[in-house]
């Protein structure tokens, strides 16, 4: 109990997800308050509360573990949802029965939900709508009946942040009281927080980006330069402000520190899955035999298939994500994909200010 | 074939006149109006930060609005001594102005009481006048004198005026969740939201909620209703409280917004239009008027700062569509909308309902030529937009009991959060776009609107809105059989739309298409000079007046059926 007199407040926090971003999200709020994870195998649970880490990371020893959806719920108003985004929504499901329109939640999940008729996925549909395609926001309002929902974005990559190194981070919210309490739970001498109420946008922002971590980390496997990055960059950009804005975020939120912020982190990362999956195509091998030999699952993949999708119903061109998908699934050299993209007429820099 | 409709009228709910919230809120009027100005002025005070420069400016500025509008836009309905209360105002304001050895605190006080001349002013004009004599009588005429009428013309023969064989309620359809309504507004406070297509619309729902034997709801009428006697009579004998669009400064709009929230507190039914005015292009209204909506949501939230956590304190939503296959002010409803092509204007009186005259012609017209109208009630709902079950219990989407009062809740307690109850508004306000899309009832006269208007447009595929509307009438010609295959495909699609309850189809729509269609045809727009819809001799379906037909056809906006043209 000798902890107590550290904490600012004896309300528990809730972490759903014990990833590697989950577990330095639950030693952050460590520092301010009780923190609960949620683990779904029992022997995750059993290690973690027996010798405080899993999967050789370490968590703060005040963190307790449990596998009980129905018992964090209880014992947190605030959770964090920190969970792939393929398995997002049967995690959502799972927690809704214990739910109350009391509960805030906030997730920094950077994925999309698709919303299809039952019976139905990408391999047998080729069009899909916005209203088809869901944030995770979108995917918890859905679910539950948890309304004051918020997320995190920005430049995180969690290695940095289990060093303590300094890193900001966005929290967007439609409510005020969500971005506070985010802010009062997160914020650190090392941590920055940033409010935005354009939850879409800042979601977006997350997301949109992993397909431009993809094409550079392509470029890097290619061996090319400092230049080409610095043009996909900004090329990267446009395109995201354009997506973003068709799916119903703002502008002003891609060239914030979820959008930019994050697009210049993850650009440069050899430590982002995305960029990994991009450099080693470039370097010759396929798809499947790279996410064979993945553990956590690149985002950027299937966010490059629901665009291309999404991109059907609409009259928008995504030069990078349309040839991106190319070379995924259609086999298109990674050379030809960049000889088209050098030939593509953007003729004008930027168009959307 | 025919579908059950609500045939008999129910007993009151609540038999004793006393009992009705309505008439205690009428026996405490006095008290009432001057909660409701203490109130809002704390409201403003609270809004203005309780700075004196920042309320001066406010007054400044409705002093101003509304000299403007006393000079530039009078009506029948103000009262005589506007310009002089408003010159006093204006005296008051000059004279804290010019004292400038005034403290800060003392400005504030000064301000204050004018402001207090102000809302109490306000508060006075938008009460409502509700007198149990005049509503009882009122509903008799409504009741004796339409049936008459409506006996008259389809009981043929000598004393066809006394029959009994029709009743309104052959004429006006009550569908829907009627019961639970019923059920409901003995528990708690119901806030009945309905579709506005028609001025017909107010005296239409306050007959059905005598029919349900409810008790009277107060509602906010336009203020240019009172302008016609014969509206003004209806409106105070059917508990109406007055909103007047032209007045849009903060202090108005806090008081009328107060009056609503306290008399929803006080346990008063409320019927909102919230739409705000009536729908201009015909279609099912998207972007709803949150302002009064939210009023509801703060009333709920202050019952449960009060303590008030049982059903008595709960406001349930109700939406409410109305259907017609004909509404009277079409033509210039629908010139409106395509003249302000989204820019605010004055708000014009238009002709249809500009006298008492006009509104009687149109009345004994309506009742003695058959068209149908449809009011169906959809399922109730917290202020959060879950349904609620026979208790008035809020239920999750898997049926699962939740609490309303968690919504308010931060930290353990209930919590005063304008900028959330904000949001809470948009949610409500969506939710109720998405019910009235569900329980919308389609028309054969819409059907016939709808999918003639596609047509038409999809043969014209490079024009523009305005440009199709003003195609020659007499150039346009539909074979009937591709009308007819038409109408199926569309019919088909509402049907499959019906299988997962994103729409509703009046009984009449289950015969056969041809029959459909002509019955489609015999009653779209059925009294206008123009007809926007005819089978002419040649056997051609043909218009003469697309605008009027873009009209009817906008009823089914909304549900993406013209992708499939």
């Amino acid at each position: 109990m000798g902890m107590d007199s550290k904490n600012s407040s004896n309300k528990k926090v809730g972490v759903v997800g014990v990833g590697s971003f989950g577990t330095a999200i639950a030693n952050m709020l460590a520092e301010k308050s009780k923190v609960v994870v949620y683990a779904r195998k029992p022997e995750v649970v059993e290690e973690i509360n027996e010798k405080h880490e899993t999967q050789g990371r370490k968590l703060h020893e005040s963190i307790v573990a449990t596998f009980d959806p129905e018992q964090i719920c209880e014992q947190c108003e605030v959770l964090f949802f920190v969970v792939p985004s393929s398995g997002f929504q049967e995690v959502v499901r799972n927690f809704a029965p214990f739910l109350h329109p009391y509960h805030l939640i906030i997730h920094g999940t950077k994925g999309l939900c698709l919303d299809l008729p039952k019976g139905k996925d990408l391999s047998s549909i080729t069009k899909i709508k916005r209203s088809q395609v869901l944030t995770m926001s979108e995917v918890i309002q859905k679910e539950t009946v948890v309304v004051r929902v918020g997320c995190l974005a920005g430049p995180n990559l969690s290695k940095e942040l289990i060093k303590g190194q300094p890193a900001a981070t966005v929290v967007a919210s439609k409510y005020n009281e969500v971005i506070l309490e985010g802010q009062r739970l997160l914020r650190s001498d090392k941590f920055q927080v940033y409010g935005n109420s354009d939850i879409i946008g800042v979601e977006l922002s997350g997301v949109l980006k992993n397909i431009i971590a993809i094409a550079s980390g392509a470029l890097a496997g290619l061996g090319l330069g400092e230049n080409a990055r610095g043009l996909l960059i900004s090329r990267g950009m446009v395109e995201m402000v354009h997506l973003s804005n068709a799916l119903g975020g703002g502008v002003r939120s891609v060239i914030g520190l979820a959008g930019i912020g994050d697009l210049v982190a993850t650009c440069n990362s050899v430590d982002s899955r995305n960029f990994t999956v991009g450099y080693r195509l470039a370097k010759g091998e396929t798809l499947t035999q790279i996410q064979a030999e993945m553990e956590e699952v690149a985002e950027g993949i299937n966010t490059v298939r629901i665009i291309k999708a999404f991109l059907e119903t609409s009259d928008l061109r995504a030069p990078i994500t349309e040839n991106l998908y190319r070379v995924l699934f259609e086999d298109l050299e990674i050379e030809d994909a960049l000889q088209f993209l050098m030939k593509y007429p953007f003729n004008v820099d930027v168009d959307f200010v | 074939m025919e579908e059950k409709y609500i045939k008999h009228r129910y007993d009151p709910i609540l038999p004793s006149k006393d009992e009705w919230p309505v008439v205690k809120l009428a026996r405490e009027r006095k008290e009432f109006i001057k909660k409701v100005s203490d109130k809002s002025q704390e409201r403003i005070l609270n809004l203005t930060n309780h700075n004196p420069d920042i309320l001066k400016e406010e007054l400044e500025t409705t002093l101003y609005r509304e000299k403007l509008r006393v000079k530039q836009n009078p009506w029948v309905v103000d009262p005589d001594d506007e310009s002089s209360f408003w010159n006093k105002v204006k005296e008051s304001l000059l004279h804290v102005n010019s004292e400038s050895k005034l403290s800060k605190a003392d400005r504030l006080k000064e301000y204050q009481e004018v402001l207090q001349r102000i809302t109490s002013r306000y508060s006075e004009e938008i009460a409502s006048n509700f007198k149990h004599h005049h509503y009882k009588f009122t509903r008799s005429v409504v009741s004796f004198g339409f049936s008459r009428l409506l006996n008259a013309a389809r009981v043929k023969g000598f004393r066809s005026i006394f029959s009994n064989q029709y009743s309104l309620q052959d004429k006006i359809q009550i569908t829907g969740e009627t019961d639970q309504l019923r059920d409901l507004a003995t528990k708690g406070t119901v806030v009945m939201v309905p579709t506005h297509f028609s001025n017909l619309d107010s005296i239409l729902i306050g007959w059905t909620i005598s029919v349900l034997g409810l008790p009277p709801f107060i509602y906010g009428a336009g203020l240019n209703l009172f302008n016609i006697s014969i509206f003004a009579y209806f409106m105070d004998a059917l508990g109406a409280y007055k909103v007047d669009r032209r007045k849009k400064n903060l202090m108005y709009l806090e008081t009328l917004k107060t009056y609503s929230k306290e008399a929803i507190q006080f346990g008063c039914h409320s019927l909102f239009f919230p739409g705000g005015t009536r729908s201009r292009s015909g279609m099912i209204e998207s972007k709803l008027k949150l302002g009064l909506l939210s009023t509801a949501i703060e009333a709920q939230r202050a019952n449960y700062q009060k303590g008030i956590k049982d059903v008595s304190g709960k406001v349930f939503i109700v939406p409410v569509t109305i259907n017609y296959h004909f509404v009277l002010e079409a033509p210039s409803l629908i010139r409106d909308y395509l003249s302000i092509t989204g820019q605010e204007r004055y708000y014009k009186e238009n002709d249809e309902f500009s006298t008492s005259y006009k509104i009687s012609k149109f009345l004994v017209k309506f009742f003695t030529k058959g068209s149908d109208i449809s009011v169906s009630v959809g399922k109730a709902m917290d202020v959060l937009g879950n349904y609620v079950d026979e208790n008035g219990n809020s239920l999750d989407k898997k049926d699962r009991i939740i609490e309303t009062e968690d919504y308010f809740i931060s930290n353990g307690a209930v919590s005063v959060d304008s900028q959330r109850e904000e949001e809470y508004s948009n949610l409500l306000g969506k939710r109720i776009v998405e019910e009235f899309h569900k329980i919308n009832r389609v028309f054969s006269s819409h059907l016939v609107a709808f999918t003639a208007f596609e047509m038409i447009k999809s043969m014209n595929q490079k024009l523009d809105l305005f440009d199709l509307i003003r195609l020659p009438e007499e150039d346009i010609f539909l074979p009937y059989d591709e009308f007819k295959a038409s109408c199926q495909m569309v019919y088909d699609r509402i049907l499959e739309l019906k299988k997962e309850c994103q729409i509703n189809i009046a009984p009449h729509m289950k015969r056969s298409m041809d029959e459909i269609i002509a019955h489609g045809l015999s009653n779209v727009g059925m009294y206008h000079a123009k007809r926007p819809l005819i089978r002419n001799k040649d056997g051609y379906i043909v218009t003469e007046d697309m605008s009027l037909l873009y009209f009817y056809h906008n009823r089914l906006h909304g549900y993406g059926l013209e992708k499939l043209f």
